[in-house]
């Protein structure tokens, strides 16, 4: 076990295309971090260094305080999981988990054993004879995380491994995958754009967007207080509404010819804002001065979606169904003022 | 599932097969057949009386050392120009998968000698090794290293080997390189990750891999080395000298063609052609349980 340290890591392609400008963190021991962002944001290349795959172009990376830039993917002590799994096709499932412990020269017997121990936990044992072609998506998934967890690394590295799985399977497998880390402890990083993986498996979840971290925190910091618009509507689904509008005074700020009460914290008055407001969090109140004017409703079944508009501009508001008539066209709301974030017009950082 | 197509009577099937069949019949089955008959009859050498006599072309060959002799050659031949030119095609294509700079200059200069005529290959290897007048040939003879393939039989092998492994190389390094593109890139990361060495990479992952792409260039290396290597032979040494580079190809033109010798050459042409099918089937048979497609 081991922690993982990075230190101003940059990743610039011969090119010239910086993917990953300057990054740093810590995970600590036995953490389970998720890197989450949208395609090209530089979250596999940074995965790809740790793992001793990609160059590191400057910086430093360090597994249990070692300096690893330099030091082989073999010799890092880390085992990764790919995308589409790279099982070995011509192996039998047996032979692609023995296969990292027989480059490492293990005697057979332990390897056997320890075979055994990762089927058992993954329940793979009646397909250890068979071809990886014979095997289902979610089948495969668990022979290449066997084939991680024989070889015992220091880290975990998890690249994407849940996206080649329909969605019933990858709700499945993310439980799979948190029960196995409660039970290994191992520390691990994991790669995925998708938000509600990076919620329910991290404890420590990093945004990053253009090759940069817009947010570190766990997942409840990172979606109750989000440091920027990017991070706001990145994490959640449906996505926070942002509203543009202006600090009125201490308390308020106005969006269209409404006001929404608020904490403004020091912001002047007068300073250009985005109202971010999360669609869950707004109550319907009826006969209340604020209104959404309704365009269309969707029915998610546990909750309902309206969409419309406030003081000109869009917004999703999400109610329990019984709570409004489906085809309400106008909708007194109140939005609570913990509820509201608000962040500066230009940078898009949080006020 | 399997989709089968059913046609209602034979007519667009026949139509279909036809253009296949017709070429098959005409270039193969004809002059096979043909082949096997000639080998039953003793002609003479104008071609105007012929005589049946069974299995005596067959019989007489057997009786005749040169045709062993020939049968060596040929054995020395093909295992040589099939080993070298299918490792160093392979050795290559490895080397070029790895190249990033100018990987595409390499691959254009490694495939321009396929597009060579095998006579014109065989002149530019003649000229070069010529013991009189070619420059390697010179080198050699400066460095004191005796050379002489008009006169020394294995000097004669050994240019006709590297001449003919010259020009089949081309077509196996584009097969192989092909054939190491598709392997994806993911599982050699893996096999890195997994600890196994760049040398123990390629014999675990690569060459199991490639395999499909290896049988299928072994059966076609197999018919090259027989058949048409005959041009090179022809141009460089013209089976000499004494007959030290005679191959059963070879001796098959050499004797009908040159020699008048109708009947034996067709009796050498279907054992020939028994050989080659006897190898492929046995490539079939066995070999190819071992790819994995």
């Amino acid at each position: 076990m081991a922690d993982v340290t990075l230190k101003d890591i940059r990743k610039v392609y011969p090119g010239g295309f910086e993917a990953v400008k300057g990054i740093g963190f810590a995970i600590p021991d036995g953490g389970f971090c998720v890197l989450v962002g949208p395609s090209g944001c530089g979250k596999s290349t940074l995965l790809r260094m740790i793992a001793g795959l990609e160059r590191i172009s400057s910086g430093e990376c360090r597994i249990n305080g070692r300096l690893v830039n330099d030091v082989e993917p073999a010799d890092r002590d880390i085992a990764m999981v790919f995308q589409n799994y790279a099982l070995y096709p011509h192996m039998s499932v047996y032979d692609n988990m023995a296969y990292g412990l027989r480059n490492r020269k293990t005697p057979e017997d332990e390897i056997r054993r320890r075979v055994a121990d990762a089927a058992k936990i993954l329940a793979i044992e009646p397909l250890l004879e068979r071809r990886p072609r014979a095997l289902s998506g979610g089948q495969r998934q668990r022979v290449a995380m066997g084939r991680a967890i024989v070889r015992k690394p220091q880290v975990f590295l998890f690249d994407e491994p849940l996206s080649n799985l329909d969605a019933k399977l990858r709700v499945h497998m993310r439980v799979e995958i948190k029960k196995l880390h409660k039970s290994l402890g191992v520390t691990s990083i994991y790669v995925t754009h998708d938000q509600v993986e990076a919620m329910t498996l991290a404890d420590m979840i990093v945004v990053m967007n253009a090759g940069r971290i817009e947010q570190i925190g766990t997942p409840l910091e990172v979606y109750a207080r989000p440091e920027s618009t990017f991070v706001a509507t990145f994490i959640g689904s449906p996505a926070m509404n942002l509203l543009k509008g202006s600090v009125a005074d201490a308390g308020t700020v106005a969006v269209g010819g409404t006001r929404i009460s608020c904490e403004t914290g020091n912001a002047a008055t007068g300073t250009e804002v985005l109202v971010g407001i999360r669609p869950d969090e707004v109550a319907l109140k009826p006969g209340a001065p604020l209104t959404v004017d309704v365009t269309f409703a969707e029915e998610l079944g546990p909750s309902r979606l309206y969409h419309g508009t406030l003081g000109g501009q869009d917004m999703v508001i999400q109610v329990v169904p019984h709570a409004a008539d489906p085809a309400a066209t106008r909708l007194g709301i109140d939005i609570p003022a913990r509820a509201v974030h608000l962040f500066d017009a230009a940078s898009g950082r949080r006020l | 599932m399997e989709k089968r197509t059913v046609f209602s009577g034979y007519a667009i099937p026949l139509a279909l097969l036809a253009p296949q069949l017709l070429i098959t019949v005409i270039f193969f089955y004809l002059p096979a057949g043909q082949a096997i008959w000639q080998s039953f009859q003793l002609e003479d050498a104008f071609g105007t009386v012929s005589q049946f006599v069974g299995f005596e072309n067959y019989k007489l060959l057997f009786e005749r050392p040169e045709y062993f002799k020939a049968i060596g050659a040929t054995a020395v031949f093909s295992v040589l120009v099939g080993t070298l030119s299918l490792a160093l095609s392979l050795f290559l294509a490895v080397q070029a998968n790895k190249a990033l700079k100018g990987a595409s200059f390499y691959k254009t200069l490694l495939i321009w000698p396929y597009a060579v005529a095998p006579a014109i290959a065989g002149v530019l290897w003649l000229f070069l090794f010529q013991p009189s007048m070619g420059m390697v040939a010179r080198l050699l003879q400066q460095w004191g290293i005796p050379w002489d393939p008009l006169l020394n039989g294995n000097h004669a092998m050994i240019l006709v080997v590297l001449a003919a492994t010259w020009k089949q190389i081309s077509y196996n390094f584009l097969f192989f390189l092909a054939g190491l593109q598709s392997i994806p890139h993911s599982l050699i990361e893996a096999s890195a990750i997994d600890g196994a060495t760049p040398l123990r990479r390629f014999w675990t992952i690569i060459f199991p891999l490639l395999s499909p792409t290896t049988f299928y260039l072994i059966v076609v290396n197999v018919v090259y080395v027989f058949f048409d290597t005959f041009g090179i032979i022809d141009a460089v040494t013209h089976g000499g000298p004494a007959g030290a580079t005679t191959t059963l190809v070879f001796k098959v033109y050499n004797d009908g063609r040159s020699g008048g010798d109708l009947g034996s050459s067709a009796a050498q042409s279907v054992i020939l052609m028994v050989i080659v099918i006897a190898l492929t089937a046995i490539q079939f048979r066995y070999i190819e349980r071992k790819v994995n497609y």
